[in-house]
């Protein structure tokens, strides 16, 4: 048997990018829902809520990625807890990048000025149509340059879960250069591919921006020439 | 600060409501204070039906924090407000009162609505949808009959061409017009006015007093203005209640307040105000 060559070993790193954009977008899923969740509890007047919420961030901030991820999955099957890897891995990435990102959505709720809140309390409306029509959507376009930020950060940290046995670019690229004896133009191959994959990532953040300032009426023309009563307050905020 | 928009004319005698009609402000004791600053002191306050009462006073006499006392966006400190019959804050039961709490004062709200003097209209909301939304959501009306009603509110207060313009695609004074119709939408018993031709341009200011004085003279509503257009409060006014350091220092009749003030804070304030 002839020994392989990097061509040979081509298309099975290759088969990592879908692998590695599932874990992102799952991880991404888990980072949004944990970090909504985290920023209503520390923003709670509950100190019931307050405090596990700043617990939770304080833990996940605080520790080794990678310590919480062997945890996951290696140490929890002793307390009975079995996740399969990629469940360990997403729920990890999650709720790490969700600590951070949380304060991200907190300071974007926050943003919202007072007075739309009152609007919509004097209202009499009620409080999930006051959260998810009336402060959300006011607070998206604010969240939403370092969303893709966290978008393309979680991409390079999803190289955690090759350790936990999944198979995605990192994973297959450790493999192949082991096989290979040579890590040169494996690793060169699969940085370019990391590279790139974070450029559509990128792109792909700045397209939901621009649709969320349009959806948000931030883009939209000033007919009228007077500045100071036109435009709102929250539109003069820092975008980030 | 601005110049009077309004000449003064004062509104005739006839309009004072009469006393007999059961109050739709009620308020009794109330205190609030933020920190160790007392903003608002032991005031009491009737409002009667389809009176239309006036507030003047210098800045921080807290004519804005009654306003808000009255609409529940402020919890008093101590004392009962009661708003067309329902305490806001206490809930009536067979052992006498009990305090109540957010939910409570959400249902009460119904019957009263406020004007800001920022507009706080919904900036990612059309004008239409920014009356219509409350109309669907609050009232529970069909989207078309709402649709319907926002359109005309909208109309009425000479917004025809602009019903799906955003927030920001509008002057001050069409976007508080825009607010003065959504706040009407909801046919309240009482509306409040904060101050809301304040953020305005001058040249804007004439077209929202217009509007809130066709409203004063041809609805029912019972209301309560805060203004430093001293004309616009003596035309409008049944009632004019002069504040300063949260307590009510004067009050009486457009003409006894503000033509021949007994106080020597309201001859000094006014004094001030219509110097400008």
């Amino acid at each position: 048997m002839t020994s392989s060559t990097f061509w040979d070993f081509l298309p099975f790193i290759l088969m990592g990018i879908p692998v590695t954009l599932e874990v992102t977008a799952m991880a991404m899923a888990v980072t949004i829902a944990v970090s909504v969740i985290l920023a209503l509890g520390r923003n709670s007047e509950l100190a019931i809520l307050r405090w596990p919420a700043g617990f939770v961030i304080e833990l996940f901030r605080g520790s080794s990625s990678l310590v919480q991820l062997f945890w996951a999955f290696y140490v929890l099957p002793f307390f009975g807890i079995h996740l399969p890897a990629l469940a360990a891995g997403v729920l990890v990435l999650g709720l790490n990048e969700g600590s951070y990102f949380s304060e991200v959505v907190r300071s974007g709720l926050n943003a919202v000025p007072t007075g739309q809140r009152e609007a919509a309390l004097t209202l009499g409306l009620s409080p999930a149509y006051r959260f998810f029509r009336i402060i959300l959507p006011q607070a998206l376009p604010i969240m939403i340059p370092p969303f893709g930020n966290a978008l393309v950060t979680m991409l390079k940290f999803t190289s955690l879960v090759s350790l936990v046995t999944i198979q995605d670019l990192s994973f297959r690229a450790n493999l192949a250069a082991a096989s290979l004896g040579q890590s040169g133009a494996v690793y060169g191959l699969i940085i370019v591919i990391y590279f790139a994959l974070a450029l559509l990532l990128a792109g792909a953040a700045r397209l939901l921006e621009q649709w969320v300032n349009r959806r948000a009426g931030r883009l939209a023309p000033a007919t009228s020439g007077r500045s100071r009563s036109t435009v709102p307050e929250w539109a003069l905020g820092g975008a980030g | 600060m601005r110049s009077v928009a309004e000449p003064i004319a004062l509104a005739p005698a006839h309009r004072a409501s009469s006393l007999a009609a059961p109050a739709l402000v009620s308020m009794r004791g109330v205190r609030k204070s933020y920190g160790d600053r007392l903003i608002v002191d032991s005031i009491d306050l009737d409002v009667a039906a389809g009176e239309k009462v006036a507030l003047i006073g210098p800045s921080g006499s807290g004519k804005t924090t009654i306003l808000r006392l009255a609409i529940g966006l402020v919890k008093p400190d101590a004392g009962t407000i009661r708003i067309a019959g329902d305490y806001l804050w206490h809930e009536e039961g067979p052992g006498g009162l009990r305090p109540a709490g957010e939910r409570h004062a959400r249902k009460v709200r119904r019957s009263i609505g406020i004007v800001f003097q920022q507009f706080n209209l919904f900036p990612h909301m059309t004008a239409l949808e920014n009356v219509r939304e409350p109309l669907v959501h609050v009232l529970g009306l069909p989207r078309k009959e709402s649709d319907a009603r926002a359109t005309e509110l909208l109309c009425d207060v000479g917004l025809k061409d602009h019903l799906s313009k955003r927030p920001a695609q509008l002057s001050g004074g069409q976007q508080q017009r825009v607010a003065i119709a959504r706040s009407l939408a909801l046919q309240p018993k009482v509306m409040l006015f904060d101050e809301v031709t304040s953020a305005l341009d001058p040249e804007l200011v004439g077209e929202v007093l217009r509007v809130v004085r066709k409203l004063a003279q041809a609805s029912d509503m019972s209301m309560l203005i805060v203004t430093h257009e001293i004309g616009f409060a003596a035309d409008i006014a049944d009632r004019v209640l002069m504040f300063d350091a949260g307590r009510i220092v004067e009050e009486g009749t457009p003409r006894q307040v503000l033509k021949n003030p007994s106080n020597p804070r309201t001859q000094q304030f006014l004094r001030a105000v219509l110097e400008r």
